[in-house]
């Protein structure tokens, strides 16, 4: 190669590069707020981000997936802004991040979606049936467990593929917590977590990924956030529920489970690890329904590179998703919070500080 | 005193430059050791020969893993070598012309293709081919084999052997060519001259003649299988722990640069951490290991046998 030529490709790399940046490079007056977690609530999180953006277009909000887990751990290790987790801190947790608040956003179900080629819908399952199927006791779809709660469909005789999360995540968490407490068996030698043992299945990182392998694998069975499963046109179980009852994921059936949340709820900065609305008893509840977190340092300037002005931002920013945002919820199967939650929102937001300083809410 | 003259200071510069090379296996060895000291203090040998991985119990072993990242490369080896060769004999024995230049610039092209696109294509194209003509074919027939048995999904060893087949051939299938086309017409001729026939020219003289170089080739498609993280991860079903112990060619399991690479962002302890990092030494020693016992075959056993000049 000439001597001219490797200049010439030089050249062009670094004018290349240049321009890349120049184009790259916002306006001075932008502020970028950075966050990853949770997938479970990322539907409703990306249509806050949407609108809030048309709003308050001088804010650019990054919210990337990746699992409760990894928003927890880049939360403790402060390379975001804030977190998403739909699994509130543990005691040890809390320890290595002190000093950060539980702000509850929004309120999903999560469903068992299947494929099942030949069944559309319909499919009723017990809370110790999936336990079973998810444990692997119960290996085929005509397995008598689940032909006795389906006299009206034609089950085959195939092996059930079971489909897991293999990342950090709030939904397994949620999952595994609504099994262990209809499951003696699973709480034994399985029990809840974000990552647990499965015995059985193929695992996906994300709830997207697993919808996506859900629909792809003929004689799949796998859990989901109820937007997911819309979004792909799975069909879910319908599950018993402590009244009863065989309930489907609806937004109706979720803001049921939502009634029943405990009373008196935590302060922000109190423990959120108690918190839980499985298997509540009212008559039309679905039984696996959970709050979900963004998770913020009480003193912003405790992260590299915070300003007063980024820490305003992003206090305004969830200011209006746990206000005006919420309309945006019941679109994508959310509940909107109930009011007693966004008045505890109200109070921990109001004392979150920069340096010591408040910083204005709204 | 030697004199400081261009050519002295040209070498001073590339001396340096290669050290870098030293510098960063070194860099990297060391990284990975102190960070695993605390698994390693924890969990012991057991850490090589667990089977569970539970971050929740902290229990970790990476065995299904090691043997998983064997498994896959194996069958990309066993798959991938005998379709490498055959384009680069092909490519330079065999071609015409016209179709030598192209056809060598395609293969090169597919060393070219982002392993994120394999893997797509492994989920969502290869993954229903291995399922319906490989995977329910076998299990139907052969299902009492543990190497057929359990569900096929279409996730899991088979598929992700199969996809890192098809990423080392064109690294295999480059290198092969450039050492068979390496091989003097001399020799060649000489053959031709005794009255062999063209496939025993190239089973006897050709493969003859480049086997430390085509030896050579493998293992750097079989360090690119080793290593390669995306795609596997893509397509292997992510089993963890014990249920990721090989039994059967179809069941979901997992590599060492597949775990790594799906949980070390979760890590909630230091002790996930320092897991996942003593995943990364294991992986590194493996692939140092395939390396030194390559050169020690290219050195020893190729070179003495007869026939085979360097």
């Amino acid at each position: 190669m000439k001597t001219t030529h490797i200049l010439a490709i030089a050249l062009i790399a670094i004018i290349g590069t240049v321009v890349t940046y120049a184009c790259l490079s916002t306006a001075p007056n932008t502020i970028s707020i950075n966050a990853f977690g949770a997938t479970f609530p990322q539907p409703f999180l990306t249509a806050t981000i949407i609108e809030y953006s048309t709003i308050k277009p001088n804010i650019q909000i990054n919210y990337q997936g990746g699992g409760s887990g990894r928003g927890v751990s880049g939360l403790t290790n402060k390379v975001i802004d804030f977190a998403c987790s739909d699994a509130p801190l543990t005691k040890t947790q809390r320890a290595a991040a002190p000093d950060v608040l539980h702000i509850p956003e929004t309120i999903g179900a999560i469903t068992i979606a299947y494929n099942i080629p030949g069944i559309d819908s319909g499919l009723k399952l017990t809370g110790p049936v999936i336990a079973d199927i998810f444990f692997g006791t119960i290996k085929t779809w005509n397995d008598p467990a689940i032909v006795a709660l389906n006299p009206d469909l034609t089950l085959p005789a195939r092996d059930i593929v079971v489909i897991t999360r293999s990342d950090g995540s709030g939904t397994t968490n949620w999952f595994t917590k609504y099994l262990s407490l209809v499951s003696n068996n699973w709480k034994t030698h399985i029990g809840a977590n974000t990552t647990v043992e499965w015995k059985v299945g193929i695992s996906q990182s994300g709830n997207s990924a697993v919808a996506s392998t859900i629909t792809t694998t003929d004689y799949a069975i796998g859990y989901i956030e109820l937007s997911y499963a819309l979004e792909n046109k799975v069909p879910v179980v319908a599950i018993k529920n402590p009244a009863g009852n065989f309930i489907s994921p609806t937004l109706e059936s979720t803001t049921a489970a939502a009634q029943s949340l405990p009373s008196p709820l935590p302060l922000g900065s109190d423990s959120w690890e108690d918190i839980a609305i499985l298997n509540t008893n009212g008559d039309q509840a679905y039984p696996i329904v959970t709050p979900t977190y963004m998770l913020v340092y009480k003193d912003l300037s405790v992260i590299p590179g915070m300003t007063m002005e980024k820490a305003t931002a992003i206090v305004q920013y969830i200011w209006y998703v746990v206000h005006d945002g919420q309309q945006l919820a019941s679109a994508r199967q959310y509940a909107a919070l109930p009011s007693n939650l966004v008045e505890i929102n109200e109070r921990t937001l109001s004392t979150i500080t920069f340096n010591g300083e408040a910083v204005p809410t709204h | 005193m030697t004199k400081l003259t261009g050519d002295n200071i040209f070498k001073c510069i590339v001396a340096v430059i290669a050290a870098f090379a030293a510098i960063i296996l070194i860099v990297n060895a060391y990284v990975l050791i102190t960070g695993s000291v605390r698994v390693f203090s924890v969990s012991g040998f057991g850490f090589i020969s667990g089977r569970s991985w539970n971050p929740g119990a902290s229990t970790f072993g990476v065995l299904p893993a090691i043997l998983g990242t064997l498994i896959t490369s194996g069958i990309a080896l066993l798959v991938g070598v005998p379709l490498s060769l055959g384009i680069a004999i092909f490519i330079v024995e065999m071609a015409p012309r016209a179709v030598r230049v192209p056809f060598s610039y395609l293969i090169e092209m597919l060393a070219a293709v982002p392993s994120v696109i394999y893997g797509l294509w492994g989920m969502f194209v290869l993954r229903f081919w291995v399922l319906d003509y490989i995977e329910t074919p076998l299990n139907t027939y052969l299902g009492w084999f543990p190497l057929f048995s359990g569900t096929p999904t279409g996730y899991g060893f088979l598929t992700a052997g199969l996809i890192l087949a098809i990423m080392i051939i064109p690294t295999i299938a480059s290198v092969s060519r450039e050492v068979i086309s390496a091989v003097p017409n001399s020799i060649k001729e000489a053959a031709y001259g005794i009255g062999a026939t063209k496939g025993e020219v190239i089973h006897h003289w050709v493969l003859s003649y480049g086997r430390s170089g085509i030896f050579g080739a493998i293992i750097l498609g079989l360090g690119r299988a080793i290593g390669e993280t995306m795609a596997v991860t893509m397509v292997i079903g992510n089993a963890a722990g014990a249920k990721g112990m090989p039994v059967s060619l179809f069941q979901p399991g997992q590599t060492l640069p597949s775990l790594i690479a799906g949980g070390f962002f979760d890590s909630q302890t230091p002790l996930q951490s320092s897991a996942y990092i003593g995943a990364g030494l294991v992986l590194l020693v493996i692939s140092l290991l395939i390396n030194i016992a390559a050169h020690v075959m290219v050195t020893r056993v190729l070179k003495v046998k007869g026939g085979a000049i360097e």
